[in-house]
């Protein structure tokens, strides 16, 4: 599965438009790392243990969107985009989305 | 003196002295590896020149970084006052930058030579009590090219 976020995938040519797809996860912040960023709010820098959650967290909207573009019989999404919103206090989805689209065979690396 | 107006004190102190090195250092640590990664190309523009046979992936990079208590408390003196508020400036531009770092250091890892239709995205994550924001997200996205020979 090849991701891009332009309208395109370099280098090869699309063959079928498919659609919409979207993968959205919603997470909460821990305590434990919530005490270890209110330390780090006194000090500043970064706040590593959230870095990692937003990281996994995205990682998980992507890999749902991938899992629905294959469904579906894509092979590449373009035009991928990604929002984040915060809901509660603790809590923040994050969502990605795109086209899926069938890209020529010939053409594959 | 009350014990509140010493507690204060101190983390205000604290956050001053730990908050300074943290920053100098992270600086230090951003220009080194811009330089070491300025052969990698960015770019926010969408339209790829015709570089031949290339392959193209999605490549990102993010960061969540806090303000220290000493910073928070000027920054929240700013607000009162009005003005240009000097310590987000520069945890933004720290968080930007890390962001755009961590994205080209992807990149360069999967051999890619530049970077295209960079897009970045803002959002605080954490607010304490009084509702002033303690740490931003800034999260770097765009779309990798190869060139294959």
């Amino acid at each position: 599965m090849i991701l891009s976020n332009i309208e395109t995938i370099p280098g090869k040519a699309i063959i079928k438009h498919l659609g919409l797809v979207n993968g959205s996860t919603v997470r909460a912040k821990h305590a434990g790392r919530d005490i270890m960023a209110s330390f780090k709010n006194i000090f500043g820098g970064e706040l590593k243990g959230y870095t990692e959650l937003l990281h996994e967290s995205r990682e998980e909207a992507i890999k749902r969107m991938v899992e629905q573009a294959e469904s579906i019989g894509a092979n590449a999404v373009v035009n991928v985009r990604f929002s984040t919103s915060s809901i509660a206090a603790g809590a923040a989805e994050l969502f990605a989305y795109g086209t899926a689209v069938v890209l020529e065979a010939g053409n594959e690396f | 003196m009350s014990f509140d107006v010493i507690i204060f004190l101190v983390l205000l102190g604290l956050g001053f002295v730990f908050g300074q090195i943290a920053e100098k250092r992270h600086y230090k640590s951003i220009i080194a590896r811009e330089k070491a990664l300025h052969n990698v190309l960015c770019s926010s523009e969408k339209h790829i020149p015709d570089l031949g046979n290339v392959e193209g992936m999605l490549v990102r990079g993010s960061v969540v970084i806090s303000i220290d208590y000493f910073k928070r408390f000027v920054a929240g003196l700013r607000n009162f006052f009005g003005g240009r508020v000097g310590a987000y400036e520069s945890l933004l531009d720290r968080a930007r930058r890390e962001a755009v770092l961590r994205m080209k250091a992807e990149a360069h890892a999967q051999g890619a030579s530049s970077v295209w239709n960079v897009r970045l995205e803002t959002s605080s994550i954490y607010k304490n009590q009084k509702q002033s924001v303690g740490s931003v997200e800034v999260f770097a996205y765009g779309t990798a090219i190869k060139i294959c020979r």
